[in-house]
């Protein structure tokens, strides 16, 4: 899959293997950035998530001139880089569903929000992170080769740019989700339902009775 | 590795598998929705033509889009309109029980969990919503889901999650005059940053937390998120057993004798392993405020905002930000910074006990004429036991709008919103820019007496002093 033109929605669901990403980056600068941020509460008044990369940071890129959503050079990116504690703030699927259908297949930062992180996750993009002195040094990189691809490679734990090739760090659950196509959960939890089942009659306050057949 | 804790207990009775990615699939006990993050999760399983499995254990209410003035259908708002009839539509079909507007029983999903009783120790609770957290009040493993983790609960009542640590905050001695739950909180944030707890969930206790009500521990877990946290639990005990007998959703009797026994086996062991222990000192904490734009940047309300060099080199450009949004200065105080609204409300302050609390600081007194106050109860059963109290009848002597339950200005999804840079005194929990309503809305986030002495001066005001100057 590659970056989509103009911000328009990235909408068809990615491979269910994610070994790798790679594309053209966009550096996203700062410290705390909130779902809020990421998606306004105001673009959440949908019922799908259809047309939401184009809320993507709505609010800022009207305000800062230009915000790299905005930047003719960052059009295309699929790989974001974002400093610490990127998606702080509120469960809501719509800031990852934003940046992906905007176009970001994997992002590299110094930290994440847990539920942000998941919720990348269950999208299948990865989320990996280093140290804030390297995730300087490939925002700076962006910036100067905006054309050039940027490799996420999710098997390997690395990151290559240019003549570059650093170590990353991705937790292991994410890796092997990513790498051996498991990130989607339903199906796989599906075929316990058997073990669920026990586990619901187990419990003291689960009653018989709400327990259903197996479908 | 903790171990013998409430959180390693209630994870293991609810384990069904170890998943080949290395993550445990959990039961889920209690599955609570919203019309914001679920109509996108049931369309989901439209498309891989699945159905919901455990419909009974599902709740569903609406909140964060109703408007919380005219409720008369259809909306004014189509967007609020949709999204209601689309989660009407999903609940029905499933059969999942519908805390609608009117039941009398719709409000804050954080709100009626707990007060119909829903909300029970050990349970493993999870909502499409951050402030799930709020639950584990209880005693309860909470915590908020994605979409697509909804997705997987309403098809398989599971959820795939890595075991976190666990961090114990022993809150020490005893609160000062003025200081609520809410400070307690705002100060740990303070303490241990926004993202301290990444990785961690939080056990409170110590004897601030063993002596505070439900309703103040559900304040404490509520903005465990706000520090990181993805779930904060308190242990059960006497004071969560009492608040529980006799609401619906729980047992009578015997049974509920029983229960009781199971919910204390499940609470952590006195001898338990955490992976860390924080201690802070309860009788320190001041009434405090935020004066930033993130839950980390609090101050006591006689303290002074700090300089860049005061702070972690990682928070200085936040903090810089910070001074420019909010138009503040490093040395200044929050006290005396003009608000335009005062906002009581939110699944952090939006219960009974906090409108009463307000109530009391107001009684004979009016909000300032440049003012626009308001109150919205967590839920309309908050609201109709504020009404008999004649709670309503206070706010709107003094000039407080009395509104309909809902999550109204705390994200500014409904009619409720800031308009161009007005500062808010808010008693909900984020100061995020742009989380009220308007992109360039001030949020200076405090408890409900706070936010009602603010109403009154127009002004951030010490709670301490305001309450001894009498009222007219
Ligand atoms: S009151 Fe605010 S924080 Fe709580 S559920 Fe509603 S929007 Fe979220």
């Amino acid at each position: 899959m590659s970056g989509t033109e103009n911000g328009q929605a990235a909408d068809e669901p990615p491979a269910a293997r994610v070994p790798a990403v790679s594309g053209t980056g966009i550096p996203i600068r700062g410290n705390d950035i909130d779902t809020d941020q990421i998606i306004p509460s105001r673009f959440m008044k949908v019922v799908t998530f259809e047309g939401l990369g184009q809320y993507a940071f709505y609010d800022q890129r009207i305000e800062e001139d230009p915000h790299p959503l905005e930047d003719d050079r960052f059009r295309t990116a699929s790989i974001m880089a974002v400093n610490a504690n990127f998606g702080t703030g509120s469960s809501r699927e719509h800031a990852p569903q934003a940046l992906m259908r905007w176009g970001i297949e994997g992002l590299i930062g110094e930290s994440f929000a847990e539920i942000f992180r998941g919720n990348c996750l269950a999208l299948g993009l990865p989320t990996v992170t280093t140290d804030s002195e390297t995730v300087t040094e490939i925002q700076d990189w962006i910036e100067a080769n905006p054309d050039e691809d940027i490799e996420i490679d999710v098997e390997d734990a690395t990151v290559s740019y240019g003549d570059t090739t650093i170590d990353v760090e991705i937790d292991d659950s994410q890796q092997r989700a990513l790498t051996e196509g498991t990130w989607d959960t339903t199906a796989v939890m599906k075929a316990n339902f058997e073990r669920v089942r026990d586990r619901a009659q187990s419990l003291p306050y689960i009653e018989d009775a709400e327990i259903p057949e197996q479908r | 590795m903790s171990d013998g804790t409430l959180y390693d207990h209630v994870w293991d009775e609810h384990l069904v598998e170890t998943l080949p990615t290395g993550q445990d699939q959990l039961f889920v006990g209690l599955h609570l929705i919203h019309e914001v993050t679920s109509p996108q999760a049931f369309g989901m399983l439209r498309e891989r033509e699945l159905e919901v499995a455990f419909p009974e254990q599902t709740h569903a209410t609406v909140d964060h889009i109703v408007p919380t003035g005219d409720r008369s259908r259809p909306f004014q708002d189509g967007a609020a309109e949709t999204m209601l009839e689309e989660l009407e539509e999903n609940v029905r079909k499933a059969g999942i029980r519908f805390s609608g507007p009117e039941t009398g029983n719709q409000g804050i999903v954080h709100v009626i969990g707990p007060e119909q009783g829903l909300t029970q120790p050990g349970m493993t609770i999870v909502c499409g919503d951050s402030h799930t957290a709020t639950h584990g009040a209880f005693g309860a493993l909470a915590f908020g889901i994605g979409t697509s983790q909804i997705r997987d609960v309403l098809a398989t009542q599971s959820v795939a999650m890595e075991k976190q640590a666990v961090r114990r905050i022993e809150v020490t001695g005893e609160l000062g005059e003025g200081v609520t739950a809410k400070d307690v909180v705002l100060s740990i944030i303070r303490e241990l940053g926004t993202d301290g707890g990444v990785g961690y969930v939080y056990e409170y206790g110590g004897d601030v937390v063993e002596s505070m009500s439900m309703h103040e521990r559900m304040t404490l877990c509520n903005m465990s998120i706000e520090g990181g946290a993805r779930a904060g639990y308190v242990n059960p005990d006497k004071t969560t057993y009492e608040y529980l007998e006799g609401r619906e959703a729980v047992t009578t009797g015997d049974a509920f004798e029983e229960r009781k026994a199971y919910w204390d086996s499940i609470s952590s062991d006195p001898d338990a392993t955490y992976d860390d222990v924080v201690e802070i000192d309860g009788s320190a904490i001041k009434p405090s405020v935020t004066w930033g734009i993130t839950p980390g940047q609090v101050v006591g309300i006689t303290e002074t905002i700090p300089a860049p060099e005061d702070l972690p080199a990682d928070k200085r450009e936040t903090a810089e930000q910070a001074y420019d949004h909010m138009g503040v200065a490093p040395g200044q105080t929050m006290e005396g910074y003009e608000i335009d609204v005062a906002f009581l409300g939110s699944c952090t302050n939006g219960r009974l006990s906090d409108l009463r609390q307000a109530a009391e600081v107001l009684e004979g007194r009016e909000v300032h004429p440049d003012v626009r106050a308001m109150v919205v109860p967590g839920s309309q059963r908050v609201k109709a036991a504020a009404e008999a109290a004649g709670l309503d009848q206070i706010f709107r002597e003094s000039g407080f709008e009395w509104r309909e339950a809902g999550c109204s200005m705390c994200l500014g999804m409904n009619e409720d919103q800031l308009e161009g840079d007005e500062v808010s005194a808010s008693s909900s929990n984020r100061n995020f820019i742009g989380r009220q309503g308007s992109k360039d809305g001030r949020t200076v986030l405090m408890s409900p007496q706070m936010v009602t002495a603010a109403a009154v001066t127009g002004e951030v005001t010490d709670i301490r002093s305001f309450e001894e100057v009498k009222p007219v």
